[in-house]
């Protein structure tokens, strides 16, 4: 395997932050990478249009758990808008990068965020530009790999 | 305590093997072509080994060509029977050139890829399913594939993932009634089963020394007097002109050390690591949607490989390694290709349960210690990761 991860991804990796559900959740994504097939879902729960409390679960690599790690740590205490802006880039460049072939894995920490809030959205009626949320509709982006420049 | 359980991949060099190479670095240097004494002492060397190493799998010495390793050994193999076909004086009619290959699904890529290189020169090539779950290649399947056209069958001795052993007296029998060339990659065989060329009925077969305890880069191919074989080198007139370059005689001299001390050992041996991959198996199995992959008794007896549904092999094997343990996984996460293993596949393994895959592979210096650390380490690393998988969840609901 001729890939070295940096040492916050071995640390979130090996001590997740996060992990869990939320019963009665305020918002729930789930989604699936089409690249190899991994699953993490997102658990909200939302005070004032802040993100209370967040937890995950993920069916994936070491990558995919470190990076849904980061990416709750990243949007826990923010406002919704906020977190809605998270890229996985920035999730990448938090946890020092990751080697070009796992880039795809992160994507999915960023799909399951949005999946998650798009959810709380519907579920509250609250009006959204449906824009915000074409990469999911899409099926998601970045699902080639490998090509991918290194953080 | 580190527990090294991935003797698939490669193993330790034994100290007999770095014994007997260390004479050939610095004192007997010699070029083996050399007609001076260094060299001739050089070349006694070399051919003291060779005969040791026909000896260990019962061949002749002159039917040993030493080579790079496994890879190498292959590449020879296959690329020889299908030129050497070609190049028969007088040249076959274009109509009765050879120019079938039978494999199976499981072979190495050292085996596969080779193939798809003759495919695209246009070379058809049939590719043998195995049994699910066993692996196991049926000699009816290779009977019903055999054709006039057929130049050359290889089929592996014991899978490098999977642990199954093929029943390659029988599918030798096969080629040899139709006279078909007969190659075997050996290279996890070698050293852990016991391997007669006469009576597996091949006429080539590929090993390699660094998975029985000799070093790294260096490996054999047997070549039944009588059959074809091209070299895949060009150059100097080394292992009589079939493989250029000279001899890696530190790298032979330990291969050859290497070799009759995993056969000395080999009964011995066996007994106790059968014992420990059994012991394995059966705890691990008491996880629920749990699964073997190979078969249980035609099975290397160091080779424990099992799919744990609802977690990935990537964080299965990291987790392992920073409780001391060092594995290997069939998953997509871990092929760089994004693709699961071929093996797995090909064994009747969904996607989703080849992800969560994992290979313990022992050796003759495994300990106790070495495997109650995984008996421990490994159920809990699992039930952790379901525990932290949303698709475990879903599985156990039903
Ligand atoms: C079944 C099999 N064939 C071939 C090879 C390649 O051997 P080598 O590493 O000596 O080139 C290996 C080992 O990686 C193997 O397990
Ligand atoms: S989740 Fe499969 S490579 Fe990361």
């Amino acid at each position: 395997m001729a890939m070295v991860y940096s040492e916050k991804v071995k640390d979130h990796f090996i001590n997740p932050r996060n992990v869990g559900e939320i019963e009665n959740a305020d918002g729930v994504g789930e989604v699936g990478n089409a690249s190899c097939g991994d699953i993490m879902k997102v658990y909200l729960q939302i005070e004032d249009g802040v993100i209370a409390d967040v937890k995950f679960k993920t069916f994936g690599c070491a990558s995919a758990i470190a990076t849904s790690s980061m990416a709750t740590e990243l949007i826990k205490g923010r406002a919704v808008e906020e977190a809605l802006t998270l890229t996985n880039k920035a999730v990448a460049e938090a946890l020092d990068g990751l080697p070009p072939v796992k880039m795809h894995c992160s994507v999915l920490a960023e799909e399951a965020v949005k999946t998650a809030i798009k959810d709380y959205y519907d579920r509250a009626g609250i009006a959204y530009d449906p824009a915000l949320f074409a990469d999911l509709e899409r099926g998601g982006h970045a699902h080639d790999h490998g090509d991918l420049v290194e953080e | 305590m580190r527990a090294y359980l991935d003797n698939a991949a490669t193993t330790r060099l034994s100290d007999a093997a770095r014994e007997a190479m260390l004479p050939y670095f610095d004192g007997i240097y010699g070029n083996p072509s050399s007609l001076h004494d260094e060299g001739q002492r050089a070349g006694a060397a070399l051919q003291n080994a060779r005969e040791r190493i026909a000896a260990a799998i019962h061949a002749d010495p002159g039917e040993i060509y030493f080579t790079s390793g496994g890879t190498e050994s292959n590449n020879m193999a296959i690329c020889s029977a299908a030129n050497c076909s070609a190049a028969r004086r007088p040249a076959p009619a274009p109509e009765r050139r050879k120019r079938h290959i039978i494999s199976s699904a499981i072979e190495h890529h050292a085996v596969l890829h080779p193939l798809e290189a003759l495919q695209k020169e246009g070379f058809e090539i049939t590719l043998l399913p195995v049994e699910p779950e066993t692996g196991l290649v049926k000699p009816a399947d290779l009977e019903a594939a055999l054709r006039e056209d057929t130049a050359l069958v290889t089929i592996m001795t014991a899978n490098n993932e999977v642990g199954t052993i093929q029943p390659i007296a029988a599918l030798g029998e096969l080629c040899r009634a139709r006279g078909v060339v007969f190659h075997s990659d050996a290279v996890q065989a070698v050293g852990h089963i016991p391997v007669d060329v006469r009576a597996m009925n091949v006429d080539m077969l590929s090993l390699s020394a660094h998975k029985f305890h000799g070093p790294k880069g260096v490996g054999a191919l047997y070549c039944r007097r009588g059959a074809p074989l091209c070299p895949l080198l060009l150059g100097g007139a080394q292992e009589r002109s079939r493989r250029a370059g000279t001899e890696n005689i530190p790298g032979i001299m330990g291969m050859a050390a290497a070799l009759e001390e995993s056969a000395a050992e080999l009964a011995e041996v066996s007994l106790r690591l059968t014992g420990f991959r059994d012991e394995m198996i059966d705890q691990f199995l008491r996880l629920p949607r749990t699964h073997l992959n190979g078969d249980r008794l035609q099975r290397l007896p160091g080779n424990a490989s099992l799919c744990f549904e609802g977690l990935e092999g990537e964080a299965l094997l990291l987790l392992l390694d920073a409780k001391g343990i060092a594995a290997s996984s069939g998953s997509a996460c871990t092929s760089g290709s994004l693709e699961p293993s071929h093996v797995l596949l090909a064994l009747g393994r969904p996607h989703e349960v080849a992800h969560g895959s994992l290979r313990l592979s022992l050796s003759r210096y495994t300990t106790r210690e070495e495997i109650d650390l995984a008996l421990e380490a490994v159920p809990q690393t699992v039930e952790y990761l379901r525990s932290i998988s949303p698709v475990w969840d879903r599985l156990r609901r039903g």
